[in-house]
This record gives C-alpha cells, structure tokens and sequence, in this order.
C-alpha cells in the first residue's frame, strides 16, 4: 500500500512538472507583434522597432535575430513568429515551399558587398584583385551561408581566384577576426562596416562586379498576431522606415 | 524494507526513486530517438560517401585524440598540484583553471585570441621569434579543444586524489621510493579509474566542441573544419545532411563510451557489493 502511494505521489509530481513546461507557449497578448529578423538587420529593425511603437502604442514589438537559414527552420518547426525578415532570398523560398508564409513576399531593402579592413587600411587593399595573394589572411563567409555565396560571386565577377583562410559560419564572425586583427580582409556587407564604427573600415567594391543582396519581408501563415504583422511590415516599406534602413547603409531597392 | 526480488536483485530501490530516474532516462533517450526518427535512412550513404564528412571525421578524431592526450600530460600534475599541495590562492588557481567550463565557449575563443592570436599577448612573440601562427591552422584546433576540455580530467582527477589514503604514499617513501617513483608507481595506478573516466570527459568534450574552435581556428575544410563544425554548416542548407553527420558523431562517441565503460571501470554488478552496505 505504502509503495502504491508512493508512486501515485511521484506520478503526480512529474505530470505537475511535465504540465508546467507544457503550459507556458500561449501567453501571448493581443498587442504584441514577434518579428524573425536577419543578423545583418540588427541595428536597423532595433530602431524601427521603437518607431513603430510610438506610431502604434498598443503594440509591443519583439525580435529574434538570427542567421536567416536559422530563422526558417525556427519557424518551419513552429515557432511564434508574426513576421518573418530575410537576408536572401533563397531562405524565404524554403519558407513559401513549407506553404508557411500568409503574404507574398516582398523585397524591402538591398544591401552591397564591400571589403571590410582595419583601421586606416594598413595593408593598402584598393581592391578584390589586391585580395588574391597569399600575404594576406582572407576570410569568407561559408558557401552554406548567403554572405559567402555573394563573396564567391564577386570574386567570379573580377575573375580573381581568392584563397581565404577561413569560411566563416556568419557575416558577423567574419568582420570579428577582422576587427580582432587576426584577418587583414573579408568579404561582408556595407552596413556590417557601417554597424563596426571605428574598429574597421570599408573598402568599396565597384558596381560592375558587386552583388546586390536582396532582402525579402513576409507575415507568416502560423502568425499569432496577423494584423500587427501586416502593419508591422507596411511601416518597414513605408518612408520612415525606408529612412532608418538608409542611415545604417541598407539601399533601398 | 528491502525486499528480495525473483531475480535476486540485491538492491531495493524506492519507487519515487526509480520513477524520477526513468523519466531522466527518457529525457535522454527521447532526443536521440527522435533524431533517429527523422533520419533519412535512403540518403544516408550518399551523404557519408562526400569526401568532405570524411575528412572532417579524420580531423575530428585526431584533434580530439591530441587534446586528451594535452589533457592527461599537462592536467594530471595540475590535479596533483592542487589537491596534495598546500599553497597561498589555491582556490583562485583552481577556479581559473576550471573556468573555462563555465565560460561561453566563443567567448573562450576570443580570450584564446587575446592571449594566442597574431596580435595577443603572447601570440605577437610566438609570430615574430618563432614564426609560429596558431589560428586558423589544426594546431589551433588543438589549442581550442585542450583548454575546453582539460578542466574535466583535473576536476575528477583532483578528486580522486584527495580521496586517496596517502599513508599508501608514505608507505612507499619509507621503503625507499623516490617521490618520482611513488607518484608513478603508487599514486596513478591508485587512481586509475578516476584517469579514465576524465580522459574520456575531456575526450568526449573535444570531440564535441564548436564555439572556441569556430572562433580561434576558424572553418577550412581539411584543416581546421571538424565533424560538429561541418554539422553546423550543413544544417544551414540542408537539414538530412546535418542529421546523418550528426548520428555518425554520435555513434562513435556512444561505442567508446559503452566499450570503455565495460573494459575499465569493471561490470556494474561486481561493484554492486559496495553500494549495498
């Protein structure tokens, strides 16, 4: 008898714990808008954020930033996105093929390749074709990730074969080792310098051989708050959200 | 209260016991299955067979096999250190050599920088006397696993020691030995099992670590890419790949783990004995 108590008690305490852990997903509230945003977008969605809310006080924005390939699969497995902000294309397609987007897909801001050095450019890189040498330590995005296919597509442009030293797992990774000094160049995004202040500079990339990186914005299908995400959206496409993207380097498309 | 059981069972567990310890047993065994479960059987070799898995496989191996063998050279005399020695800021010594356990592993890389990297404090001598670079290269790699994983044989290690009666230690000085002599022949045979068990958590700890080796050693197929880092990379585009690399990290790990268990640390019934009294 006293074994059987016992085990009801514990059965109950660990049905207690299971319940628990189970219950805590849907305390959304009605006035908060959750917005999967691209790594790259950062700074800029951040302050967008905050301007949505003063134009909207009853919404409460709330971002997840992440590597894009990252946040597709987040929400493909069913996580509370409302919107869903891509650094490529490719990765809001996975998104349209998994039928997991409520609104077609629109291109809201550009961004263009540059090479990224250290302060005052003390290797003297005019150039992608200066990168091909190996004096310098060069590192790349991943082919696995989009900042590393548009790096391989820039290097085609100039028809320079680049051997870098590192094929990094981000964009954000790739301007650190430079910003660290442990890399004299990378191939990453205009904001990405722009967003690293003094600790690195720009070297420009002419437009006959860059690569212009499209970013896609969607509400999902799963979205809790559907009407939030569409205004949400409305004011990244509207002037004054076009007017923050500019200032940290976006162009608009 | 413990009762016999048919199959001559020695130990009576209480019941709460065992329920709290199935559903740990559970947690466990549910990620595992699940990832079994969404395995892509039909693919799986053709994902195998890339030249890239395998060489990732290789230098995963070597790597990992390199910093437990860091590990033991350098990590059992600390261990000794710490726990037989009596010194001013032991605690602090202890504390910092085990912090890197606690420490956010890419955090941990960009302190290997500051201290290794071209421009650290060390590293800038290490370049300019001896022409020696140690991130992005498989040196690196080493150098990343090693400081990651050590802490976990000198914790265990340590502990052994202190449990360890030193009259045994005495007992051989006063024949004789020299204190060379004891520590080899008396001490670590002493405390042979705790040396496995902490080479095989820091073996363990390196072959899965990620975020120091991605930070100080960078990503280079062949050089630097090991299995967990290529297992990253391909979830980014195609999530089958990423599972099957997985699972093989796995597998391996799992039959050194069950192989070693059963060879070293001797039949869980034997000791059984023990745990009764």
């Amino acid at each position: 008898m006293r074994r059987a108590r016992r085990l009801t008690i514990a059965l109950i305490a660990v049905l207690g714990v299971a319940s628990a852990a189970c219950g805590g997903g849907d305390t959304e509230s009605a006035g908060t808008v959750t917005v999967f945003a691209a790594a790259s977008l950062t700074d800029a969605f951040t302050e967008i954020g905050d301007a949505f809310t003063v134009e909207h006080p009853d919404t409460t924005v709330v971002f997840n930033f992440s590597g894009s390939s990252a946040l597709v699969t987040q929400i493909v497995e069913g996580a509370p996105a409302d919107v869903f902000a891509s650094a490529d294309p490719s990765n809001m397609t996975k998104l349209t093929d998994a039928d997991a987007n409520a609104t077609e897909p629109v291109v809201f801001t550009t961004n263009l390749a540059a090479i990224v050095v250290a302060p005052g450019n003390p290797t003297g890189i005019t150039g992608v074709a200066d990168l091909a040498t190996d004096d310098l330590i060069v590192v790349q995005c991943a082919p696995e990730v989009p900042c590393g296919r548009y790096a391989a597509q820039v290097f085609e442009n100039a028809g320079v074969s680049v051997s870098p030293k590192s094929l990094e797992e981000n964009v954000k990774a790739v301007v650190t080792k430079v910003t660290l000094g442990e890399a004299d160049a990378g191939i990453v995004y205009v904001t990405d310098v722009i967003a690293a202040g003094a600790d690195a500079e720009a070297v420009e990339i002419p437009a006959a051989v860059n690569v212009v990186a499209e970013y896609p914005i969607a509400v999902t299908a799963g979205a809790p708050n559907p009407d939030a995400a569409g205004a949400f959206v409305d004011f990244v496409l509207s002037d004054r959200g076009q007017t923050i993207l500019t200032s940290y380097g976006f162009v608009e498309p | 209260m413990t009762r016999a059981r048919p199959r001559g069972r020695r130990v009576g567990l209480p019941v709460p016991v065992l329920v709290l310890a199935c559903v740990a047993i559970v947690f466990f065994a549910l990620p595992l299955v699940g990832l079994l479960w969404r395995t892509p059987w039909a693919d799986a070799w053709t994902y195998l067979a890339d030249d890239d898995v395998l060489t990732a496989l290789r230098l995963s191996l070597v790597c990992s096999l390199w910093a437990t063998a860091l590990s033991l050279v350098f990590g059992v005399p600390l261990a000794w250190l710490l726990a037989r020695v009596e010194f001013a800021g032991r605690g602090i010594v202890r504390a910092l050599c085990t912090l890197s356990m606690v420490l956010p592993p890419v955090v941990g890389g960009v302190a290997l920088f500051a201290a290794l990297g071209r421009r650290g404090l060390v590293g800038e001598y290490l370049d300019r006397w001896f022409g020696i670079t140690l991130p992005f290269t498989t040196a690196g790699v080493v150098v990343a696993q090693t400081f990651v994983a050590m802490p976990f044989l000198v914790i265990t290690v340590e502990s052994a020691l202190r449990q360890l009666d030193t009259r045994f230690d005495d007992a051989s000085r006063t024949l004789g030995a020299t204190r060379w002599y004891t520590f080899r022949r008396v001490t670590l045979p002493a405390i042979r099992p705790a040396l496995v068990a902490g080479a095989v958590l820091s073996w363990a700890r390196a072959l899965g670590e990620f975020g120091a080796t991605i930070t100080f050693a960078g990503n280079f197929p062949g050089t630097t890419q090991t299995m967990p880092l290529a297992v990253y990379l391909s979830l980014e585009t195609n999530t089958d790949e990423a599972i099957v690399l997985a699972l093989v990290l796995i597998t391996i790990s799992f039959a050194v783990l069950i192989g070693l268990r059963d060879h070293w640390f001797g039949r869980p019934d034997r000791l059984q004995g023990t745990a009764t009294a």
